[in-house]
């Protein structure tokens, strides 16, 4: 084992930077997916056929199929189409398909929002019977119903599940390592490896980052279930 | 062009070989985990848990890379310590099932866990009471009943671990993925390539997933269904 290279600012300049990109992929990828799983599961419970359908079709596939490929055919593979390659030069939305932080982000945005939209729908389909009655009674229309009463009680109770699932992102981030162009923690290791021929050092540094920020993740979704599922654990005497 | 379509079929039967054998080993490892887990000797207990924890807090890919690179030059540091002239390449295949079945080795450990501790105490003290050894009784009681409790998880780590295997292809392994970024680099049309091998997986989860109901349906016989 040979650490002292982890004493130069260099090395640790590298895995600072590649911290930060993964860190930024993570909660934009969040974000983004978040806000699309929450439209699909309004599909996957809707009373249309067709949108929950659709919704269906689309969450089998992403998580019928390796992230890997996904984001190959979105980093190379959309390149080839040719009706892309015509607007990416000026047309703005598809200009940003030549960054590979876009391409990555949106991989696993689309990723991240098959698997919260099932846990999502799940929990919206869980809600028990009685409460939207009450609902009903107190007159509400049926937006007002979800707004109210069917998402602050299902978004809570996919707390625990959705936790896994953040965890479970992190370290899919770590694909963004396999396009070129792009330093997240992983490929901040595997330029050290290759650098310096340290592999083991280099990606158990990496490895214990990791470590520390799943840690981190868990224990900040166990304050969270703790404020918001307060209301379903059982009481104390 | 048709020959790039072969080769990537090719390749799937290589996926299939590799997720099996991974299978294999995470099973092995996951029964080995759950027994250490629920046996009463702190060590067995805490050096299970500092697995399934570690494992289940790192990235697939980081591990990966880490024994495979990592692996390599341990190896040849031993066999040189050992005075062995050392020239050692690591199989990516057996890098990669080791890796892979290690991996879910902790994840099945908490799914069997949580299935033997579904089991009644009843039922395990019946068969003691019977004179049962403790193998006995763990082949011919907990095992069967086992199943039932277990496949739920068992389905899920499954097809994770399918699409992991894709992950092999970057230690050059040459499975599908490997093969399809081939096929779309040599004819610069990855698209249908990356779309062609997207489709196998879903087929290949698609079948995993109506045999394991069919196993699950065999399973759940002897239970009654409530309609809430």
């Amino acid at each position: 084992m040979n650490w002292e290279v982890f004493a130069d600012p260099a090395t640790l300049s590298l895995y600072w930077e590649g911290l930060l990109t993964t860190l930024g992929l993570l909660l934009s990828s969040l974000v983004v997916g978040g806000l699309l799983a929450l439209l699909l599961a309004l599909a996957l419970t809707s009373q249309v056929p067709m949108l929950r359908w659709a919704a269906g079709a689309y969450t089998y596939c992403i998580r019928g199929t390796p992230l890997l490929i996904q984001v190959y055919l979105i980093y190379y593979g959309l390149a080839q189409l040719e009706w892309i390659q015509a607007r990416w030069d000026d047309i703005w939305p598809w200009t940003m398909f030549k960054d590979a932080f876009f391409c990555a982000l949106l991989a696993f945005a689309m990723n991240n929002a098959g698997y919260t939209a099932e846990m999502l729908a799940g929990a919206i389909r869980e809600t028990s019977a009685g409460e939207i009655e009450a609902a009903q009674a107190m007159g509400m229309g049926r937006w007002q119903r979800l707004r109210r009463i069917v998402l602050p009680s299902a978004l809570r109770r996919t707390l625990p599940a959705y936790s896994n699932e953040v965890v479970m992102m992190l370290h899919s981030t770590s694909l963004a390592s396999t396009v070129p162009a792009m330093l997240d923690l992983t490929a901040a290791a595997s330029r050290i490896y290759s650098d310096f021929y340290l592999p083991f050092e280099a990606y158990l540094f990496a490895a214990a980052i990791y470590l520390c920020i799943t840690f981190t993740l868990v224990g900040t979704f166990k304050l969270l279930e703790k404020r918001y599922l307060a209301y379903l654990a059982p009481r104390r005497h | 062009m048709s020959g790039y379509y072969l080769s990537i079929l090719e390749g799937a039967a290589l996926t299939v070989a590799v997720s099996l054998a991974s299978l294999v080993v995470a099973v092995a490892l996951g029964l080995l985990g759950a027994a250490a887990k629920l046996s009463r000797r702190p060590v067995l207990v805490g050096s299970a848990t500092v697995y399934t924890t570690l494992i289940r807090g790192v990235p697939e890919l980081v591990l990966m890379l880490l024994v495979f690179y990592g692996g390599t030059i341990g190896l040849i540091h031993l066999l040189e310590s050992l005075g062995l002239n050392a020239d050692v390449d690591i199989n990516p295949f057996t890098a990669g099932v080791l890796t892979i079945g290690f991996i879910y080795g902790a994840y099945m450990t908490e799914t069997f866990r949580g299935a033997i501790l579904s089991i009644p105490k009843g039922q395990m003290e019946a068969a003691w009471a019977f004179g049962m050894s403790r193998p006995q009784t763990f082949w011919r009681i907990t095992l069967p009943q086992m199943v039932r409790y277990a496949l739920p998880g068992f389905t899920n780590n499954w097809l994770v671990l399918i699409k992991t295997t894709a992950l092999v292809s970057l230690i050059g392994l040459h499975e599908m993925t490997y093969r399809a970024k081939q096929a779309s680099a040599a004819t610069r049309e990855p698209f249908v390539f990356f779309l062609f091998a997207a489709a196998l997986f879903l087929a290949y989860t698609s079948v995993s997933l109506w045999l394991l109901r069919k196993v699950n349906a065999r399973y759940s016989l002897g239970t009654k269904k409530v309609q809430l």
